[in-house]
């Protein structure tokens, strides 16, 4: 089951490279797309056995990630057929190839559980994406993508030497050395804590680069910002995630070694930099899609922050991850469908966005009140529950800050999104030929709907694997 | 072996001062491509012979030694560029600063607990000194080409840590990881070449269009 996860994608990326028809190859991708949401779901259902030598296994963890990113994989792979008949002028095999690829990493990091590889499949996930902010060809995207490419790989790097350290927290304790994540665990007590200290700090470096915690988020509003609609979807909503996995797994070693309260207390402040940088460069923003990029700021510090509270605050983190995928997946999709009606994603040029499109106006408009975390959307219910978390524990400095950034993002963002939805649109604007179609409009409307019937309904089975997410997450006594 | 391994290891922090002190393009090239042989023998010096070793040894030789470097070379010969232009810190204060952050090395090292059969190495020091020095390369410099090299001496700091930990690491991963910083750099050396079509340059620090007004 794990090889047929993982080969899916690597066959459809072949085929796309091989079939010459432009309208055919967004079809095919999103034909091995579905086909990987299938084994997803399957495996879902029927757990697969660990594998020899117990370099696979598929935990409750890995679940929630994988299943966020494979639904919203499929969704924007769906969005490309529409997406594309726009963009004739540019060759979609790259884009298509590197995507099923990237996919394929995806998966690799969600179900191994031997560190190293990780690593490897996590750094293919950065090398990945670069051709495909690239897609624009030209002096904005090559800017984006240098600095993506520069920041994320000196962040992985500092990674690696996180685990290096780890290994060698394995020799020096004389136990077998590894870097299989149940043996680390099992043998935490023995490791030295020296190197185990060193390794954590690298590794929440390297690890938040790529996620995109301030201050290491530099790259990140310009990669949104250039990168075209669904890049971006793919970026703030499945690659983000993976390194928060990345993150989780350093997690469950410092809860099995005891440095804990170190981990939580850097977790808690980047965390909170993170939304307070987002909330200062928010407002007045004049790019709508660097606007997403700081909304993208903001949740990985949500994410962080909740992990550092932990206890319940850690399930909202969990459930945070879909909500946050899927809501970002419904932004990113329709910002990209505004962009090609009017040309331009200056809010300056973009207004009066539902009368010219009233479908994707209405998403976009709809995905910003559920990411500000309005009810009845999912990111209430996680950005609740960490809230409340905060407060319950006497944290209350930490919760003061994170309700006055959340206040604010919200002020910021409402003042650039609602003049670009209401009002009449200008009279000089260019007119394009796009259109709202089922295609464009479909994916980030089912995605919307998810999150909304997340918002007012978990259901059971999601429930217990969040629940034993957390649970693996548990700081113990 | 020991001692020989320690001077090739000082060759290595040597080669270091080089990179941060040089403005040449293309001798900061040859000095980072004669660091990747170092690091290929460098195995040879602390472990026992296995086949798995010379084929490490000579993957690591042509990857860092050749491949790597011509790629650099190629794209400093087709931007007509040979030095590096007005780093953002001088020469003198770059290499300062790497003095200070070699001595940093050796000092964090020493509180370090080590195995007693690593004791006497200069691994530790030497790995941190090369990480922080690429880490230094990377920030000061304008050229997108000076900022490979910063990430290449980087990766190099890297891998001599990670020579303390043969075993621990599966030949799969180690495989892996050589071939992730082989594209990386790869994929870098195409952006590069797009750069120098789009600015006509590689200076990076024309890349200022985006940015927070």
């Amino acid at each position: 089951m794990f090889a047929v996860l993982i080969l899916i994608p690597l066959i459809g990326a072949a085929a796309t490279w091989l079939i010459p028809s432009e309208g055919l190859r967004p079809k095919i991708l999103a034909l091995f797309s579905s086909f990987h949401l299938a084994v997803t779901i399957r495996m879902l259902l029927v757990t697969p056995p660990e594998s020899a030598g117990r370099w696979f296994h598929f935990d409750a963890l890995g679940k929630i990630v994988l299943l966020s990113t494979s639904v919203l994989f499929l969704a924007c792979a769906v969005y490309s057929i529409g997406y594309f008949y726009y963009r004739q002028e540019r060759s979609n095999r790259l884009l298509c190839m590197w995507l099923l690829v990237c996919l394929s990493a995806a998966s690799l990091v969600t179900i191994t559980h031997h560190l190293g590889l990780m690593w490897v499949a996590l750094e293919t996930t950065t090398i990945c994406m670069a051709p495909l902010i690239y897609f624009n060809r030209n002096a904005r995207s090559i800017e984006a993508t240098w600095k993506y490419l520069l920041i994320c790989s000196v962040g992985v790097a500092l990674a690696l030497i996180g685990l290096y350290f780890l290994a060698y927290a394995t020799i020096v304790a004389k136990v077998e050395p590894t870097l299989l994540l149940d043996d680390l665990i099992t043998g935490a007590g023995k490791l030295s804590s020296g190197w185990v200290h060193g390794a954590f700090v690298f590794l929440l470096v390297g690890f938040g680069t790529k996620m995109g915690l301030a201050p290491l988020h530099t790259w990140k509003p310009d990669a949104y910002g250039e990168a075209p609609g669904l890049v971006g979807a793919l970026l703030s909503g499945g690659l983000v995630n993976l390194a928060f996995l990345a993150l989780l797994r350093v997690y469950q070693l410092c809860v099995a070694t005891r440095e804990i309260a170190f981990f939580q207390d850097a977790l808690v402040v980047m965390g909170l930099i993170s939304m307070v940088v987002a909330a200062v460069f928010m407002a007045r923003q004049a790019d709508f899609k660097r606007m997403l990029a700081y909304s993208s700021v903001e949740h990985v510090g949500i994410m962080a922050v909740a992990l550092g509270l932990g206890g319940k605050a850690v399930f909202g983190a969990l459930f945070h991850i879909l909500a946050n995928g899927l809501t970002k997946g419904v932004l990113f999709l329709s910002s990209g469908n505004i962009h090609r009606s009017y040309n331009s994603k200056s809010t300056e040029q973009v207004r009066g966005a539902l009368r010219r499109l009233p479908w994707s106006g209405g998403l976009f408009l709809a995905g910003f009140i559920a990411i500000t975390g309005s009810p009845p959307f999912a990111p209430f219910i996680s950005e609740f529950t960490i809230i409340s978390t905060a407060f319950i524990q006497g944290r209350m400095l930490v919760g003061a800050i994170f309700l006055t950034s959340l206040a604010i993002i919200f002020i910021g963002m409402a003042m650039t999104v609602l003049p670009m939805v209401m009002g009449e649109v200008p009279a000089e604007s260019e007119s394009t030929s796009y259109r709202d179609s089922i295609g464009t409009v479909g994916p980030p409307l089912v995605l919307l709907l998810l999150v909304l019937v997340l918002g007012v309904w978990i259901p059971e089975p999601l429930l217990g694997l969040l629940r034993d997410g957390a649970q693996l997450l548990e700081v113990k006594p | 072996m020991i001692t020989l391994a320690d001077q090739l290891l000082v060759l290595v922090l040597l080669i270091n001062f080089i990179s941060l002190g040089t403005g040449r393009l293309i001798f900061a090239i040859r000095a980072v491509a004669v660091q990747g042989v170092i690091l290929g023998i460098l195995p040879g010096m602390i472990h026992s012979f296995s086949w798995h070793l010379v084929g490490i040894t000579v993957v690591i030789i042509i990857v860092k030694g050749f491949i790597i470097p011509r790629l650099l070379g190629r794209a400093v010969h087709s931007a007509e560029i040979k030095r590096e232009v007005e780093p953002f810190l001088g020469y003198v204060p770059t290499l300062l600063l790497g003095a200070i952050f070699t001595a940093f090395s050796f000092g964090f090292s020493g509180s370090l607990p080590m195995l007693p059969e690593h004791q006497n190495y200069m691994f530790v020091p030497a790995s941190i000194a090369t990480l922080m020095t690429g880490f230094l390369v990377l920030t000061t410099r304008r050229k997108a080409i000076s900022q490979v090299i910063g990430y290449l001496i980087l990766e190099n700091g890297i891998f001599i840590f990670g020579l303390l930990l043969a075993g621990a690491m599966p030949v799969m991963v180690e495989a892996g990881a050589l071939l992730d910083l082989l594209v990386g750099t790869f994929v870098m050396g195409i952006v590069m070449n797009q750069i120098n079509r789009e600015f006509s340059s590689l200076d990076t620090s024309l890349l200022t269009s985006l940015k927070e007004e």
